[in-house]
């Protein structure tokens, strides 16, 4: 293992965000505000229970979970398109480095910057509302194991993106139409029969479910399905990102 | 050269691109250790493709190409961390600081930071008070500097340079070679490509020119500089002659232009040439009418073979 070099990469990628530290920190912070007036307070006042937990406290896990997965997917779909757009990706092909190294290095630094902001969000949301955590543990697996599949799906896309227009419609298009729809802000339960079928087609609703259970053990869906569909997940990934690296798709010509 | 001395041994090295453009056709050439090769070749002879493929930038299919005994691809970690590149395209981080990227060079390839090699590297490239500059706010000549430096970073064995003097002023040039014959001393192999001849014999131990994928030439300087230190002297036939005369033979002439020119070449410092020659040439009754001598220079001799391989 090279570890120089993925501390090298993982260094390089966090000190964007400490660039831009300003925006990273505050503008999670405004957003979490702005759902918690728009949905807290406007919505919250008519819904004001699912399962036996208030609405504003119901939509916290959801909310971290929907910036986990779009900031996961845009800081690592950036992260590796961007070299490959300026040409500095040079550089990391011609390193004494292998694939497995580039994609921690890479995927590492992305994943952390989205836990770091979900962690954000957490804090803000507690100043909001009581929020409890039931089961410590399997929320921080939950959060990992998320931010690392979202970040790997990021730098697949940022590997196929071969302009800015392809590298701004996956997030935009699939993401967060899919987060939205995944139950963030709602029990699944709560729509009729048909929808609630066709929901359970969105790989997302597991996570939400899963991640919610761990706060207050309550679940659209069996904790051990949702945790079963993330690996799911993270193996798909994998399994693309192996394929990327093997035949050098979009990185070696 | 013995197999001894050489560091990179490129066999039977072809490339198609995706497109089906066959960018090289079976390179063969051995670089030798410590030496400064330069690499000649108008625009897309395939100088860039060459060297990405012995970097790991574009996939070997056809051939093999080893670094100190290992192979590219197989060894990939052993040769990598051996090779410093610097690319022919300005590409850099912008927003990152010059120390920034660097140490990033430095750690990529797999070394430890030191905060006063690279300080040393930064102050040898001039580039020491502008450290902590994001390299957006850097000249075009500056920026080509901090991507030498982050070649060097890693304390390379081998050292590519991909036209490295592209946009870069004649001061700066000279602070660049200075900069590559310090190299050179510390035993540093370096590979460049160029466009300007000058700069090559400047510099070069050694010349390849490559054309259309084809490495046409491999050759000592010296002896390149030798054929560049021969005049040809041109003589205006009044009329044409139907083959060279026997007794012309001994002397290296040639015809051409519709057999009214006779070339002869002869070596700069041959004092007899020239007066024996003419002397022949009223012997043999053959009548001229002008006379005109130049110099080949090394462009001469690169588009004179680059020609004589298309045709
Ligand atoms: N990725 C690619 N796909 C298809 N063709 C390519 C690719 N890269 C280079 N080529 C072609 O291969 C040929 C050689 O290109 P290369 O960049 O190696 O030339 P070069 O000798 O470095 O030229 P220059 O002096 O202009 O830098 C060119 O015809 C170029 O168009
Ligand atoms: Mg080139």
């Amino acid at each position: 293992m090279n570890y120089p070099a993925i501390k090298a990469i993982y260094i390089f990628e966090m000190s964007r965000m400490r660039r831009t530290l300003f925006q990273s920190i505050v503008s999670p912070v405004i957003s979490t505000t702005l759902y918690f007036v728009v949905f807290g307070a406007a919505i919250g006042s008519r819904i004001t229970e699912i399962d036996g937990v208030s609405y504003g406290s119901f939509i916290v896990p959801g909310l971290i979970m929907l910036s986990i997965l779009t900031e996961s997917v845009s800081n690592a779909s950036f992260g590796i398109y961007f070299p490959k757009f300026s040409g500095s990706i040079y550089e990391v092909l011609s390193a004494p480095i292998s694939y497995i190294e580039i994609t921690i290095g890479y995927v590492g630094a992305a994943a952390s910057k989205s836990i770091i902001v979900g962690s954000i969000i957490l804090l803000t949301a507690n100043l909001f509302v009581p929020i409890q955590i039931a089961h410590p543990i399997w929320m921080i697996t939950f959060l990992i194991l998320t931010a690392i599949s979202f970040s790997l799906l990021g730098f697949i896309l940022g590997i196929w993106a071969d302009n800015w227009e392809k590298l701004a419609i996956a997030p935009t298009l699939i993401i967060t139409p899919l987060a939205f729809l995944g139950g963030s802000f709602y029990s699944i339960t709560m729509l009729p029969p048909f929808w609630q079928k066709i929901t359970l087609l969105n790989p997302v609703v597991y996570l939400i479910s899963g991640f919610r259970w761990s706060f207050y053990e309550n679940a659209d869906v069996s904790v051990y399905v949702s945790v079963g569909m993330i690996g799911l997940f993270l193996l798909i990934c994998l399994m693309l990102v192996w394929f990327i690296f093997k035949t050098g798709y979009r990185l070696r010509v | 050269m013995s197999i001894m001395d050489s560091i990179i041994q490129i066999k039977n090295l072809s490339k198609t691109y995706a497109d089906g453009f066959q960018a090289l056709n079976s390179i063969n050439l051995d670089i030798n250790k410590g030496e400064i090769f330069a690499l000649l070749g108008p625009n897309g002879a395939g100088k860039t493709t060459l060297i990405n493929m012995i970097c790991g930038i574009v996939n070997i299919q056809d051939g093999m190409v080893s670094v100190d005994g290992h192979d590219v691809v197989r060894d990939y970690r052993k040769t990598r961390s051996m090779i410093g590149l610097v690319p022919q395209e300005l590409t850099s981080e912008t927003f990152e600081t010059v120390w920034g990227t660097v140490s990033f060079s430095r750690g990529l390839f797999g070394k430890k930071q030191d905060t006063l090699y690279v300080e040393k590297i930064l102050k040898a490239l001039s580039l020491w008070e502008k450290k902590d500059n994001t390299i957006l706010t850097l000249s075009g000549g500056m920026k080509r500097r901090v991507l030498i430096a982050k070649a060097l970073a890693h304390e390379p064995k081998i050292i590519f340079l991909d036209e490295p003097t592209a946009g870069v002023d004649v001061e700066l040039r000279q602070d660049m070679w200075e900069v590559v014959r310090q190299l050179k001393e510390e035993g540093v192999t370096i590979i460049l490509t160029t466009h300007y001849i000058e700069e090559a014999e400047q510099i070069a131990d050694r010349v390849g020119v490559i054309n259309h994928g084809e490495l046409i030439l491999v050759q000592e300087k010296n002896s390149l500089m030798l054929e560049l230190g021969q005049k040809h002297l041109q003589i205006n036939l009044v009329n044409p002659l139907k083959v060279i005369p026997a007794s012309l033979m001994d002397f290296r002439v040639e015809l051409s232009a519709c057999n009214k020119i006779l070339i002869y070449t002869y070596d700069k410092n041959d004092d007899f040439g020239v007066s024996s020659i003419l002397e022949l040439l009223s012997s043999l009754g053959i009548a001229y009418h002008d006379l005109d001598t130049k110099e080949s220079s090394l462009e001469e001799i690169f588009v004179d073979l680059v020609n004589r391989k298309l045709t």
